[in-house]
């Protein structure tokens, strides 16, 4: 190799380390830009969850027991769970049937149904619970139809689950349609072509496609149906029978209670959250390992 | 022969380009659909339609009435602007975490991607009655700050900040992990400075991302109820939003027509940025596909 040969390598070298170099940030901006977000996301999500466990056993941990298994709070946590397990599973299986019949198969008028689809989203929980007041009040036709057949909609029980559904309605579906469609039909048509029939196309060729992706809808989905407050409070009102935990949160919290009592009933719902989180981020890893398998 | 005819018949019948529904070896299109339409229909569209035939005895003269309103005018003023600060906020901020977690390496990366979505996890019921502690004038944070944050509109919009924060990020990280690196190395071996390649070739890129954050945390921030109850306490013409306005409308006698005016405008935004959120999107996507 000549001397000429030698430097043009080493001007070679010299300049793809520049390059390199200056496709990140210098070293001082890095660490200064890690540390504010550490700082921003420990002031701003970090303190909040601490803040609330440590309020909660403030008290004592004899109080909390009490707070957590008192009768109001036992109510509103089966409240909570009632709506819950008749929100998810609805919304579970109405995901199913529209991610089939919207990633599936072709036809018109396929992106106005999924916009009319992602309408809970962009509806505020608030205005969601105001629907139902219109829909069931004394002044509609449904809600005098309910009064006179002896049926209690809204301030109870009922009005609480089919606000829950309302709110939750779009989270399975939105996240199953994405993988569904990406997917595509090839499999299915084969499994098709090969005599399955269409439950078994499902069981056997679909589901095992998309079960994280459902999972996870599912998480979500269930995150939000025990955690929803604005919806519920405005079609419960106020009373206290039909409370959820949120609501029992709230009653606490503006009535004359210990004031650690909302904290240790906030503690079951930051648990659930802790487990949502720690199970989604589960699903997440299963899912980008099932794709680079693919 | 039957067989045969039928076959016929729907070839014939329906020019493809029509057809409402392409032919598929699949099945369950009718009741798949079926089911689909129609509990979208009993959970969603009747309800909404609900809220039309409520205001059908609201003319133009008493919507502008109950929107002159002082305290609907105030809350109006405090929801828009306490939400447009926090989503500035959740910009910048968004930005810089969704930034670091996809570039850099560094202990506690996991956990801290982990925390992102928190705010959706958590209960705003819970998250509310943890803000309004932690920023109170004893509170962990509250005790440090020369000016009172609960029952303020600073507290209003701290609680929109922490609910907006995953939106931004979240749109964000696919979009600045999919940067192509080439584009950096070449915009760095053609001489431009580190500073240079950001403002001009990562900025615009991630910018329909951004954008598209920014106005989801907006939409999210403008109809947010939970959290904001606590810290703010919903003071009438201090720290009310629109959201409290409608409750406290209802509980009034004949409350359900302003309710449902002041239901209406939130509507409208929220449906103005969803429309606007896809209009970015088809805007990012044709600018992509020219540039490809």
């Amino acid at each position: 190799m000549t001397e000429e040969e030698k430097q043009i390598i080493r001007k070679y070298n010299e300049h793809r380390k520049s390059i390199l170099r200056s496709t990140t940030e210098p070293r001082g901006v890095r660490i200064l830009l890690i540390a504010l977000s550490v700082l921003f996301m420990s002031l701003f999500l970090f303190v909040p969850l601490v803040s609330i466990f440590y309020e909660a056993f403030r008290s004592g941990a004899g109080f909390f027991l009490r707070a957590v298994s008192d009768r109001a709070a036992m109510s509103a946590l089966r409240m909570t769970l009632l709506a819950t397990c008749i929100s998810v599973p609805a919304n579970l299986v109405f995901g199913l049937c529209a991610a089939w019949c919207i990633g599936k198969f072709q036809f018109r008028g396929k992106s106005i149904l999924v916009s009319l689809i992602d309408i809970p989203f962009a509806i505020s929980p608030v205005i969601a619970g105001l629907l139902f007041i219109f829909l069931f009040g004394t002044n509609s036709l449904l809600g005098i139809w309910f009064r006179d057949h002896g049926y209690r909609i809204l301030y109870a029980a009922p009005s609480v689950v089919i606000v829950t559904i309302f709110v939750t309605f779009p989270f399975v579906v939105r996240e199953i349609l994405p993988v569904i469609q990406a997917q595509g039909t090839e499999e299915e048509q084969a499994a098709r072509v090969l005599g399955a029939r269409g439950w078994h196309i499902f069981w056997r060729v679909t589901l095992p496609n998309i079960r994280w992706a459902v999972l996870y809808g599912v998480i979500l989905c269930n995150a939000r149906a025990m955690g929803e407050f604005g919806a519920v409070m405005v079609v419960v009102g106020n009373s206290p029978k039909t409370n959820t935990l949120p609501l029992h949160i709230n009653a606490l919290y503006q009535g004359y209670a210990d004031p650690a009592a909302p904290f240790a009933v906030a503690t079951l719902l930051a648990l659930m959250a802790i487990l949502t989180l720690v199970l989604k981020c589960f699903v997440e890893w299963k899912m980008s390992s099932a794709e680079s398998d693919a | 022969m039957a067989n045969l005819r039928g076959q016929k018949k729907f070839v014939s019948i329906v020019p493809p380009g029509l057809r409402l529904v392409e032919r598929s070896v699949l099945p369950g299109f009718k009741l798949t659909m079926g089911l689909t339409v129609t509990y979208l229909s009993l959970v969603v569209l009747i309800p909404l339609s609900g809220l039309f035939l409520a205001t059908r005895h609201l003319t133009f003269g008493d919507f502008c009435h109950i929107m002159q309103n002082d305290l609907v005018a105030k809350s109006f003023k405090l929801t828009f602007g306490a939400s447009l600060c926090a989503a500035l906020v959740n910009a910048v901020m968004g930005f810089i975490v969704a930034w670091v977690l996809v570039r850099y390496r560094f202990v506690g990366r996991r956990l801290l991607d982990m925390m992102v979505d928190l705010p959706f996890a958590l209960p705003t019921a819970v998250s509310g009655i943890a803000l309004a502690q932690i920023y109170s004038e004893k509170g962990w944070i509250g005790q440090f700050l020369p000016i009172p944050i609960r029952g303020t509109p600073i507290g209003v919009t701290l609680a929109l900040i922490f609910i907006g924060l995953p939106f931004v990020i979240r749109t964000l990280q696919p979009a600045i992990a999919d940067i192509d690196r080439e584009l950096e190395e070449v915009s760095a071996s053609l001489g431009a400075r580190r500073h240079q390649t950001f403002l001009r070739v990562i900025f615009p890129t991630l910018s329909p991302a951004l954008i598209t954050g920014f106005a989801m945390a907006f939409a999210r921030a403008v109809g947010e109820y939970g959290s904001v109850l606590f810290i703010g306490g919903m003071i009438p013409g201090k720290t009310e939003i629109m959201s409290s306005v409608i409750l406290s409308k209802l509980y009034e006698e004949n409350g359900q027509v302003p309710a449902s005016a002041v239901a209406l405008v939130m509507l409208a935004v929220s449906f103005g940025i969803l429309l606007l959120i896809n209009l970015i999107q088809i805007w990012a996507n044709r600018r992509f596909a020219l540039a490809n």
